[in-house]
């Protein structure tokens, strides 16, 4: 078979018998049934546990299904459901705070918008749906800082890069201020899924005035709004529920 | 100054939900509570009036409670499912036998025999509507003809008949120790019984129908004053009661002649204002009262109702799986970009406007081994569209006024790929407003507006803000054109599957 990955298959072999053992057997059993040397089978499953897809018990050694494996299949969040999902709240957050509210997920490692609420005030907006934004977006550090692994191929990252990041994980919020649009500043928070992974960022945009007050902070009510409407969007995809 | 707010009760199929707004129209509590719904046969859908009626005051109890200061509620409106049909004993407060529900078909063969009848041309010419099964009249002539002694009791005046907004006013008011029995004018319109010029019952149409008029509510305004609700604490004046589609037109502020709603959810309804003139409808919608405002004439509008939209996306999940959730179905959608010639019309139990061919059954036409779920799936969005068109083109054709932008609300409007759908096909653009909640939200405005919460409809018109706005594409609109008589096509072929 050309084209194939001997290590996968290998692995894959090894979970189909964990999982017909119902966590019965042990490394020797295991290497046994898919017929490889023993060292072999423990450095792969040693990868399989460090991975979340196997769990080891502790007194008997043997292996079962790992729930990493077990939420492969209910973690994945389509993004329509996740508007559909978000709608309420982000109608309300638009409402409340009086400006255009975004949300946006990873796609391929970019921030992509997938739903958007028009500022309130009747003007002329465009649905941009599908607009990749740029990493310095609040949507997208917030994507960026929550981000489970960064993509092989992405570039190395600017000096203080990883700073603001960690800082965006600690405050739970990230703000800009006019660094990809001149005049226009926004704030965003992430939105997580059953699981706990981040889904999403949801986030306000709006004139630099409206985000900050005189002394360049962030406007601490509607740093309020965003990160209760995130939470509300969590809540309702089921995490800490 | 301080904050008022207006309750809304919005007693709708599945559910009774209690909501509390703002001056500026916001949402700011909720609570909800579901009901159960009775199959008793095939075709029978029924609900249990007093469980709805517990609902309600609790609802409306726990989200007075959720505000802080309840005082500061003023004022109090209903939205309800429309046709449902309850009759009740005056002196107990016990309904003679479960509410039959909008959906229920059990008069089927009382309305064939109905429309069989040499005089049955009187009753569209009065009331506005033709006979069917879908309006009340023929469901309180079935619950008179059904119940063991439900006539001579009703001809004594024992008895009292409501839909759903009657019924609970009846309760709030004080149920058996002086309950107020009203209807507004939109959910009176709905039962056939009442000349639809005049806004009063008609004797010539409860000769028709067999219905003593002794058991009929008082029609009223359906924004002015229909009594106080003393079963609630603090009792506020019940000022505004309407039909929920009704309410939804008054919620998404469609208050000229020409302005045009339409709710997406399990079935579509689609109604346009058409001023203080009624429109007789030839080409299959429904001439029904949009709303009065006390002392005021009253406005009309046409109405496409659509039984099978979400319904048919929940049938993808459901029935055949092919979805994890609703809103999946776009991403199914795209993973195709056009229909791979395939139509699927939704006749599941008949088609309603603007065809009206109970017998019409559903199909997917235009099959070949290119078709794969994806296009299904586009085919099945696309439905929802050419529906629409269907009834747009009906009432165009009825009321000679153009549609130059349709307001959507309901939960399908979070589908982007059937948004923009409908603004190809129908060729106009269309505008979602930033709370879905319309029903409860036209209900809290018409109560809000007759108690001078809000001066007048314009400062209403003032709280509406657009969330989205999908525009047609000129090429797509020229396509959608192109492939329509393709649809009507299936649509015939539904029709002349389904005859006997």
């Amino acid at each position: 078979m050309p084209g194939t990955v001997q290590s996968i298959e290998r692995a894959a072999a090894i979970l189909q018998v964990v999982a017909a053992s119902h966590g019965t057997l042990g490394v020797t059993d295991i290497a046994e049934a898919v017929g490889l040397a023993k060292t072999t089978t423990h450095s792969l499953l040693r990868t399989l546990l460090l991975v979340g897809f196997v769990d080891q018990d502790r007194a008997t050694g043997h292996y079962a299904l790992g729930t990493g494996l077990l939420r492969l299949g209910s973690s994945h969040l389509d993004v329509n459901e996740l508007r559909a999902r978000s709608s309420n709240w982000a109608d309300a957050l638009a409402s409340r705070s009086g400006q255009s509210v975004r949300l946006a997920t990873l796609v391929g490692g970019q921030a992509v918008v997938v739903h958007h609420v028009f500022r309130p005030d009747d003007s002329a907006q465009v649905l941009d749906l599908g607009t990749a934004l740029p990493a310095h977006s609040a949507l997208g550090m917030v994507l960026q800082a929550f981000a489970v692994q960064r993509p092989a191929a992405a570039p190395r990252p600017p000096d203080g890069w990883r700073e603001e990041l960690a800082a965006v994980r600690s405050r739970g919020w990230a703000a800009e201020r006019g660094e990809h649009a001149a005049g226009e500043g926004g704030l965003a928070a992430p939105v997580r899924g059953a699981t706990g992974l981040v889904v999403g960022a949801l986030g306000v945009s709006g004139p630099v005035t409206a985000v900050f007050d005189g002394r360049r902070q962030p406007r601490s009510s509607l740093v309020a709004m965003v990160t209760d409407a995130a939470s509300a969007v969590s809540r309702e995809l089921g995490h800490g529920g | 100054m301080t904050e008022r707010y207006v309750l809304a009760v919005d007693q709708g199929t599945t559910s009774t939900r209690s909501l509390v707004f703002d001056r500026a129209g916001r949402m700011v509590a909720v609570r909800q509570r579901e009901h159960r719904q009775h199959f008793p046969r095939p075709g029978w859908v029924e609900h249990d009036p007093m469980e709805i009626w517990a609902n309600t005051q609790r609802t409306a109890a726990q989200v007075l409670g959720d505000i802080p200061d309840a005082g500061d509620v003023v004022a109090l409106g209903i939205a309800n499912q429309r046709e449902t049909t309850v009759v009740w004993d005056r002196r107990t407060g016990r309904p003679v036998t479960r509410a039959l529900v909008w959906q229920d078909t059990r008069t089927a063969d009382l309305v064939t025999e109905l429309c069989a009848r040499p005089d049955a041309g009187l009753v569209a010419e009065r009331c506005g509507m033709a006979i069917a099964g879908y309006f009340s009249g023929p469901r309180l002539r079935w619950i008179l003809d059904a119940v063991p002694h439900a006539r001579e009791r009703a001809d004594r005046g024992e008895l009292l008949f409501g839909t759903m907004e009657t019924w609970l006013i009846w309760n709030l008011t004080g149920g058996p120790n002086g309950g107020v029995h009203v209807t507004d004018v939109t959910n009176a319109s709905r039962t056939l019984l009442m000349d639809v010029r005049t806004c009063r019952w008609d004797p010539d149409l409860l000769a028709f129908f067999g219905i003593p008029a002794a058991m009929l509510p008082e029609i009223r305004p359906s924004v002015g004053s229909l009594g106080v609700a003393t079963a609630l604490s603090p009792a506020l004046p019940i000022a505004a009661a309407l039909g929920d589609q009704q309410a939804a037109l008054f919620g998404q502020v469609c208050f000229a002649p020409g302005e045009a709603k339409c709710t997406y959810g399990t079935g579509s309804f689609l109604l346009q204002n058409t001023g203080t003139e009624l429109v007789r409808t030839r080409s299959g919608s429904i001439s029904t009262v949009a709303y009065q405002l006390a002392g005021e004439p009253v406005h009309y509008a046409l109405e496409g109702s659509v039984a099978v939209t979400g319904a048919l996306v929940q049938w993808l999940r459901d029935g055949l799986g092919l979805i994890g959730s609703a809103a999946e179905v776009e991403t199914l959608a795209r993973t195709v970009t056009d229909n791979g010639g395939c139509f699927v019309v939704p006749a599941f139990s008949g088609l309603l406007a603007p065809h009206w061919r109970g017998e019409a059954r559903g199909l997917i036409a235009g099959l070949t081994s290119y078709v794969t779920k994806g296009h299904l799936a586009r085919a099945a969005l696309e439905a929802t569209g050419w529906q629409t068109r269907d009834v747009v083109g009906a009432m165009a054709a009825d009321s000679g006024l153009a549609l130059t932008t349709l307001r959507v609300d309901g939960g399908m409007t979070t589908n982007n790929l059937l948004m923009q759908f409908v603004a190809d096909v129908l060729d106009t653009p269309v505008v979602r407003p930033m709370v879905g909640e319309t029903v409860s939200l036209g209900a809290a405005y018409a109560a809000g507006l007759a108690v001078g919460i809000w001066s007048d409809v314009e400062a209403l018109r003032r709280n509406w803000h657009r969330s989205a706005l999908w525009t047609p594409d000129p090429g797509r609109a020229r396509e959608c054109t192109a492939e329509y008589p393709r649809w009507e096509r299936a649509v015939q072929l539904s029709v002349a599957w389904g005859a006997p």
